[in-house]
């Protein structure tokens, strides 16, 4: 996939989590910029992002995502689970 | 597209539209938006869509809008882990069957609290019902593995925690409780050994969840068996360690639009709502195979066949259906004749007329008779649940009847019988002896009921299926399937002329013949090769010498209903006119099987014009305009020197007698 593709999906996956379809994603988007980026609501969004994506993410590298753009690098680096 | 997971996906629930985020966001521009609520949760919708369709229905209560049509249910949730998500999931899904929800939550992981305390949130707060949900990781479970003794009464002791809850809550509360069966980890200490060790988690946990089941019959309370549900899903899918270890989700959150459903359904039950009647179509439902095509001899029933077992299993579900009180019924797109012909001769049917309280076969549209089925039973349409393989007819009662439960079927038949049970539409917390009577009270006379004039707007539901009408003259790569078509059409065919692939040629290579293959595709897809048509040049009489004679014309009973004859009439006339052509000669030759057609031509404008050997004659002029139905035309093949041909042959014969083979 490319980083374009992948901000699509993303993009569409923040908006169904957050229940904004006007939401808009930077690199630098974190949860202090985005209201109701709570700890339910990021299990949330990492659910539907292994969800979407077909992948697991190892609770270590979750807790260490600070923004969109390192959220971009887990996907591109972590690999698709057997369907 | 990735195939839907049956119990994951919801997959008997249609898939949610595009628009879906944008109707949730619209909902309150409706006076009354309950329908639409009602309307946007019966699609498959996943957390995330469970959850904004939550927060619509929540925006709609504080606005102060009545959500009439759904009934109110107050629901106390306490348990163990993180229950937040549930909340959402179970007010949408509970829309789903009608229910207006409002959840009130317990503290975190406070259960017995809530319960015994008369003060607390959920004793207050006055629930109809309360869930427990409680995990196995709260229970008071470990033993010492091999101690009989001690096993018995670490059992015991959650036995009676839970006891105390149900006790609580049905004092302090003043509600019935749902309690929860307890799948058991998919861990194993010592593999199969575990069975049968006492202090082992699934010995403990299959020792709790039996004493649990016997101590509901002769209580108020109403139990969920999440450990069948999790058995049916996979414990392993079922139980997430990351999700316990990240947020202490008692259960994979991929599941929690299954779960929120099976609890929306015991709500439904409680409020009697659960359906009553299944209506059943019969062709690819009940059998392999379209028996007025394929006769009794035809159809794919046979125990022993791949494709018959499939469909056996559906009938041996739907007898058990009954067996527990739901009423059966057909509606079929038959003569009433052909339909009853495998109940009556069919070794192999398990199903008989006798089993059946209405039976309805006939060429109108199934949402009017299903709507007189309802009538013939004095039952609401929320009652009723519509079995039928053909996504055309599963869209137009949907559409036309939206109370009407029609469950999605996958593409293959061996999964029929699954899907309608994973559809759960008539679980019950209680089978009354009424319900067993139920049955006969209806009188299984396997009646015909009279439709109502009027009803169902089809020409609607026709312009939204995209259709795709494609005229080809005949050629070399449809010539198999057009004789295939020829040959074995029986129904929906006026002559039963019988040609050979070679006739089939002839026709095509004969200058003076117009034959057309026509296609159907619609937004469910491609129906191939539906209709087959072949006119011959002949002159009928004096001052009528330009005439085609129609000597074939047969049609797909797959596509009754759509107006396909109308669209090939008017490109028959099309290209008659081009031709010079001035009249058609429409015949029917009756058979014992196409019955149907006797008014086909009457009912497209033709003139009757007499009687010859047996057969009607029908006349038409070539200048008659035919009315625009919705769906676009294509064309393919034609040889623009053909009709030119066809005119100089026409004229020849004009002195001529009519050639007939």
């Amino acid at each position: 996939m490319t980083n374009e593709e992948i901000y699509q999906e993303l993009t569409i996956i923040f908006r169904d989590v957050f229940c904004d379809d006007e939401l808009q994603l930077e690199p630098e988007l974190c949860a202090a910029d985005v209201s109701g980026w709570d700890s339910l609501r990021h299990v949330r969004l990492i659910l539907t992002v292994e969800r979407k994506f077909n992948q697991r993410f190892p609770a270590s590298k979750v807790a260490e995502l600070k923004n969109v753009s390192e959220l971009v690098a887990l996907i591109r680096s972590s690999p698709c689970l057997d369907t | 597209m990735k195939e839907r997971s049956l119990y994951a996906d919801l997959a008997w629930l249609p898939v949610p539209p595009a628009d879906f985020n944008a109707r949730c966001a619209k909902l309150l521009t409706h006076a009354d938006p309950s329908r639409e609520i009602r309307s946007l949760a019966a699609y498959a919708l996943d957390d995330n869509k469970l959850n904004r369709l939550a927060g619509a229905i929540a925006s709609a209560r504080s606005n102060r809008f009545s959500l009439a049509s759904l009934t109110p249910f107050r629901l106390g949730v306490i348990g163990s882990g993180t229950l937040d998500f549930v909340i959402p999931a179970l007010i949408s899904s509970a829309a789903r069957h009608g229910v207006a929800l409002e959840c009130v939550k317990g503290q975190y992981d406070q259960f017995l609290q809530e319960a015994v305390s008369a003060t607390s949130t959920i004793s207050t707060a006055n629930c109809d019902a309360v869930l427990i949900a409680l995990d196995y990781r709260s229970l008071p479970l470990d033993s010492p593995p091999a101690d009989a003794e001690a096993g018995r009464r670490a059992v015991a002791a959650a036995l009676d925690l839970i006891s105390a809850i149900r006790a609580g809550i049905r004092s302090n509360a003043r509600a019935v409780s749902i309690v929860q069966t307890f799948p058991a980890p998919p861990e194993t200490l010592l593999g199969s050994f575990d069975r049968i060790l006492p202090g082992s988690p699934r010995f403990a946990l299959d020792a709790l969840n039996q004493q649990l089941s016997a101590s509901i019959p002769g209580s108020q309370d109403i139990l969920l068996d999440v450990a069948t549900l999790a058995e049916t899903v996979g414990l392993a899918e079922w139980y997430s360690p990351s999700q316990w270890n990240m947020a202490k989700l008692p259960f994979s959150n991929t599941f929690l639009p299954l779960y929120a459903e099976h609890v929306a359904r015991i709500l439904a039950a409680l409020r009697g709502k659960s359906r009553r009647c299944l209506v059943l179509d019969l062709d690819n439902t009940l059998w392999g195979g379209v028996v007025g095509d394929d006769g009794v001899e035809g159809i794919k029933i046979a125990q022993g066949d791949a494709v018959g077992e499939a469909y056996l299993a559906v009938q041996r579900l739907a007898l058990a259906l009954r067996a527990r009180g739901i009423v059966l019924a057909v509606s079929s797109k038959n003569s009433d004749e052909t339909a009853r012909a495998p109940f009556q001769q069919h070794p192999e049917m398990l199903l008989r007329q006798d089993h059946f309280a209405v039976f309805q076969a006939n060429w109108s549209d199934k949402a009017s008779n299903i709507r007189a089925i309802a009538e013939e039973l004095s039952i609401g349409l929320e009652s009723l649940v519509f079995l039928d393989d053909n996504p055309m007819e599963r869209g137009l009662v949907r559409q036309a009847l939206p109370d009407v439960a029609v469950p999605e079927l996958p593409e293959d038949p061996a999964l029929f019988a699954r899907t309608l049970a994973a559809g759960g539409y008539f679980e019950a917390v209680a089978i009354s002896s009424e319900d067993l009577r139920r049955v006969s009270s209806y009188d299984d006379n396997a009646r015909r009921v009279a439709l109502r004039s009027a009803a169902t707007d089809v020409d609607a539901y026709l312009a939204l299926l995209d259709m795709q009408i494609t005229f080809q003259p005949f050629d070399e790569i449809g010539r198999a399937r057009i004789t295939q078509l020829i040959n074995k059409s029986n129904q929906f065919n006026l002559t039963s002329r019988r040609y050979t692939e070679a006739e089939v040629l002839a026709v095509a290579s004969n200058p003076g013949c117009f034959a057309l293959q026509v296609r159907l595709a619609d937004r469910f897809g491609d129906n191939g090769m539906i209709s087959v048509v072949i006119c011959r040049p002949m002159s009928l009489e004096p001052g009528k010498e330009r005439c085609w004679e129609i000597d074939t014309w047969l049609m797909s009973c797959r596509v009754l209903g759509r107006k396909v004859e109308q669209m090939v009439l008017a490109e028959v006339l099309r290209h008659a006119r081009a031709a010079g052509i001035d009249y058609l000669l429409g015949r029917y030759r009756p058979s014992n099987r196409n019955g149907m057609v006797r008014d086909h031509y009457q009912k497209l404008g033709f003139t009757r014009r007499g009687e010859r050997d047996g057969d009607t004659e029908w006349l038409l002029t070539t200048d008659t305009a035919v009315a625009e139905q919705p769906m676009t035309v294509c064309r393919a093949g034609f040889d623009v020197h053909a009709e030119p041909r066809r005119a100089a042959v026409a004229a020849e014969l004009a002195g001529a007698q009519g050639c007939r083979d």
